[in-house]
């Protein structure tokens, strides 16, 4: 599915960056521990996640993540949005908590990221 | 030019601004055009060993010397040292507080990362006087 979908499936909001809602995305990973995203090697694209500092970012840069959902209707720091903006990583935010949002996007066919 | 030796200083104070070094080292990787796979294995391991001397030794060096075919990552802090390293490097093990859990770290997962991503992974460390750690991915 597109990152566009992803935000019609949540009912997202754009944050940033929304000028890449037409790239694909395929598999996601839902966490508020950063170590537990980057325990996963496996191609991922979505990230969905409570958290709203800088180091999400960073952490899907890492991961060479393409997207971050922010649950809870929470929404990034100014820092958090600069850094993404800065690489072109969309951010969106949805009032869906992290089980739905998760259940929602599994159900429409985004995959879970594997361990190498 | 026989490799490239890149050095950074990671600043303790600053949790906004760690793995800025990290960022740089994969920056360059990606020019020399090293293999997407690899760069993420040391870019994932470097980011842990970043974050973990911001938030457990108060800052240190990040030094990183890439070769044609492998890139060496050492980094070098002089925080309190870690008292049990077999203990630390047990998945779940953390000794973060409740303020770092609530950045989204303190899982215990970071060192078990480190050493599960690299092709080669030393630890030392002295309690009172700080911690080595050197990567190496192979590319
Ligand atoms: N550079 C360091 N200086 C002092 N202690 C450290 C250092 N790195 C790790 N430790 C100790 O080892 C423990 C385990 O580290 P590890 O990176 O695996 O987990 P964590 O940092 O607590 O959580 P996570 O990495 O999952 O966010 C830490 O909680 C800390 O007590
Ligand atoms: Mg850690």
């Amino acid at each position: 599915m597109t990152i566009e979908q992803v935000a019609q499936i949540l009912n997202a909001e754009f944050v940033c960056c929304e000028e890449n809602k037409h790239n694909e995305v395929h598999s996601a990973c839902g966490s508020d521990m950063m170590s537990d995203v980057l325990a996963y090697v496996k191609d991922q694209s979505v990230l969905i996640t409570g958290l709203c500092n800088p180091q999400v970012v960073r952490t899907a840069e890492m991961m060479d993540m393409v997207c971050i959902v922010f649950v809870r209707g929470k929404r990034p720091s100014d820092e958090a949005i600069a850094l993404a903006q800065q690489k072109g990583l969309v951010m969106m935010t949805t009032q869906h908590r992290m089980f739905s949002a998760c259940g929602l996007l599994y159900s429409a066919g985004l995959i879970a990221g594997e361990s190498c | 030019m026989e490799h490239l030796h890149l050095e950074y200083d990671v600043d303790g104070n600053n949790f906004v601004s760690a793995g800025q070094a990290t960022e740089n080292v994969k920056f360059c990787l990606k020019g020399l055009g090293v293999n997407p796979q690899d760069i993420r294995r040391i870019a994932i391991a470097m980011y842990e060993g970043e974050i973990n001397m911001v938030i457990h030794a108060n800052g240190g060096k990040a030094i990183a010397d890439i070769y044609l075919d492998k890139i060496v990552v050492q980094l070098i802090d002089s925080g309190e040292g870690i008292a049990n390293i077999e203990q630390a490097m047990q998945p779940g093990f953390s000794t973060a507080t409740e303020d770092i859990r609530s950045l989204g770290f303190g899982a215990g997962m970071g060192l078990p990362n480190m050493k599960k991503y690299t092709d080669d992974f030393a630890i030392e460390s002295t309690l009172g006087v700080g911690t080595k750690i050197t990567l190496t991915v192979k590319f």
